[in-house]
């Protein structure tokens, strides 16, 4: 797939070796397998994944079987990021250094309960790579509302709607300094494995956010993920940039080329919105992609 | 091989577990600093800046991290250490469980103080007796040389087991008094402790995953397989400690008998307290009463066979708990119960509260109360002792 509107080289190309099996259990239409089967495909073998509990969990799959062809350690729902320093330690004192040890959590394990622990990982700067695989709510357990759920958004904790706006994850870890925070997105493949290639050749603290629209909690046609995705991008909601160092940004798309609403129009979770909070949705994507703008210039 | 002859040094018990930690060459150690244990993080930060440990020391934001970064640690195949007291041990509960079901074999000092509300720092053992049902093994040590044998047995158990080891030692009484310990050498200690290399671990190479959900019968099983590996931790506790004593002369057995001996009572407890009780017992002996210690150094498993056997023909099992389970009284009280019930000839085990939070308790109180102890009669379920 081509995607002119992203910038930057080209993705490298994939093993042959396919990482994530079929046969997963993940809900038809979903767009988190395709999106982990690129992750793994730059990737590459050498790699150990820490998966918390969350969709990803599941779609690993249950024992005996695993959907994954790399190791995986399923740690408390909270302590992503301390576990994944503990198993990077342990392969530094082997001597295992290149093996990359990668974080696929939710936004849940991520966001909220897992944030304590993940800040401490990225303050020390341990050399892992984070992916929060972000679909906006905990999915897994029926889409109750995260700190990563969107305002105004109804799910299973908030039927008439989040009160609060989306907590900005990209911009906290990257003010602990780390190398590199860069946001994603399948429907924007080529930028996506860019990144994920370009993490893969960094050492210390890496944080990727993986936007992952989600069928049943946001309410999508059951072939809408996709096009959800790339809605996302075009308007502004969820935009394509990078954070190196804790300050050299890069806005990594066109300027949002689509109203909001038309995005909000994809998904049943904002089908109780007046005019005014439409209203007030577009003016807070505005304000997000003004400053953006301004710490990228 | 032979007693070794290291002269003794003036070690703190904290230092002394550093000293054991470090000997034991753990490859991964996350520690979280908490008063009464950071002595030992210090030293151990101390050794490594002075390049004589080279572990792999992460320093967290909390407990819970720390046990969360020994697992994963661990199941890739390296040796891990941490030490923790307290909050710190409560705050790592969750993480308790998760590491005995990964069967994750780590070492962690516990430095026993009390638990808060409200906020305390005094010796009290009901934080790490809290943690009986969490699948680890527990060890408990009355002086710092027993602090440093028994942290690197600990890991010869732990190893063998395949199950995670908390030795405890009580704040202040051991984690800070001086004392002389004799630091065996480090080819000593190699001898005795060959390298940490488990049949599977977290491995690219070989690529294999812990954690997956499993069916009931699944997991089941899995505890059977851990209550199975629990039954072998005795028989593993004295092997380990009979190398030890062939490789330095010492030994502390996994349940001590001293001066039993034709005693009909005899004292029961855990860790600083068997100090004290042994002074209690010398000054009840050389005044012609028949009157021993049994001291449990391996609590979880409770080793109740020989239990049984050490406390055989004695009437009056007094049990001095420094811990308190509200509505039960002291839990090692309550374990003894449970280790004689059915027994024929089973001691009347009488619970005393002693020192609960900090109270100090001379040997000439343990005297009175040995002295006051009602003959013939069932005791009470629990005494609060003054």
């Amino acid at each position: 797939m081509s995607d002119a509107t992203t910038t930057g080289s080209p993705a490298p190309a994939g093993p042959a070796e396919e990482l994530l099996c079929p046969g997963h259990a993940a809900c038809p239409g979903c767009v988190e397998p395709l999106t982990v089967r690129h992750v793994l495909g730059v990737l590459g073998p050498d790699t150990m994944a820490v998966i918390p509990p969350s969709c990803m969990a599941i779609i690993a799959g249950p024992q005996p079987f695993s959907s994954l062809r790399i190791p995986v350690y399923q740690p408390t729902l909270e302590s992503s990021a301390a576990a994944a320093s503990g198993l990077r330690r342990a392969l530094d004192a082997r001597g295992e250094r290149d093996t990359q040890v990668i974080v696929l959590a939710g936004d849940g394990g991520t966001y909220d309960i897992g944030l304590q622990c993940l800040s401490s990982a990225a303050e020390r700067n341990e050399n892992i790579l984070y992916f929060c695989l972000d679909n906006e709510g905990y999915m897994n357990t029926g889409g109750q509302k995260s700190s990563s759920t969107p305002h105004f958004a109804s799910t299973g904790s908030t039927p008439a709607g989040k009160t609060a706006r989306k907590k900005n994850l990209a911009e906290i870890v990257a003010a602990h300094g780390v190398p590199y925070v860069a946001t994603a997105s399948v429907g924007h493949l080529a930028d996506l494995r860019r990144k994920v290639a370009k993490a893969r050749a960094i050492r210390g603290f890496r944080l990727l956010t993986l936007l992952i629209p989600c069928l049943d909690g946001w309410g999508l046609r059951d072939d809408g993920a996709l096009a959800a995705a790339r809605h996302a991008v075009e308007c502004g909601a969820f935009p394509l940039f990078e954070i190196e160092d804790g300050c050299r940004y890069t806005i990594n798309q066109p300027r949002p080329t689509r109203p909001v609403a038309e995005y909000l129009a994809l998904q049943r979770r904002y089908r109780h919105l007046t005019a005014e909070q439409t209203r007030v949705l577009q003016a807070e994507v505005d304000e997000g992609w003004a400053r953006l703008e301004r710490r990228a210039a | 091989m032979s007693a070794s002859g290291e002269p003794a040094v003036l070690l703190t018990g904290n230092h002394a577990v550093a000293w054991g930690a470090r000997l034991a060459r753990p490859q991964v150690a996350p520690v979280y600093p908490i008063t009464p244990q950071t002595p030992v993080l210090e030293k151990l930060t101390e050794f490594q800046a002075r390049g004589e440990f080279d572990a792999e020391i992460l320093t967290p934001e909390s407990e819970h991290s720390v046990m969360s970064a020994c697992i994963p640690a661990s199941l890739a195949g390296a040796r891990v250490f941490t030490a923790t007291a307290s909050q710190g041990l409560l705050l790592m509960h969750e993480l308790l469980h998760y590491a005995s079901g990964a069967r994750a074999p780590i070492v962690m000092a516990n430095v026993n103080r009390t638990v808060a509300s409200p906020w305390a720092f005094w010796p009290d053992q009901t934080d790490s007796l809290a943690q009986r049902d969490t699948g680890w093994i527990q060890l408990y040590v009355e002086s710092a040389q027993e602090a440093l044998d028994t942290v690197v047995q600990a890991f010869r158990i732990a190893e063998q087991a395949l199950l995670p080891v908390l030795v405890n030692l009580d704040a202040f009484y051991v984690s800070h008094a001086l004392e002389p310990v004799r630091v065996p050498s480090q080819a000593t200690v190699d001898a005795y402790l060959p390298p940490f290399a488990p049949a599977r671990r977290l491995d690219t190479a070989h690529p294999s995953g812990w954690g997956n959900v499993v069916t009931q019968e699944m997991y089941a099983a899995h505890r059977r397989a851990i209550e199975d590996a629990m039954a072998q931790v005795p028989a593993l506790a004295a092997e380990a400690d009979r190398e030890w004593a062939a490789h330095t002369g010492r030994s502390h057995g996994v349940v001590e008998r001293y001066r039993c001996d034709g005693a009909k009572t005899v004292v029961v407890t855990l860790g600083s307290l068997c100090g004290t009780a042994r002074e209690a017992v010398d000054g009840l002996r050389d005044a012609g009463h028949a009157v021993g210690l049994v001291k449990v150094r391996l609590f979880r498993p409770l080793p109740a066979a020989a239990l049984r056997a050490a406390l055989d023909g004695v009437a009056d099992a007094i049990v001095l708990d420094r811990n308190h389970s509200p509505g039960a009284g002291g839990v090692l009280a309550q374990e003894l119960r449970a280790a004689f019930c059915g027994s024929a000839g089973a001691p009347r085990i009488r619970g005393c509260l002693a020192g609960v939070g900090g109270v100090n308790v001379p040997p000439e109180r343990i005297a009175e109360w040995v002295l006051q102890t009602p003959a013939g009669h069932a005791p009470a379920p629990m005494e609060w002792m003054r």
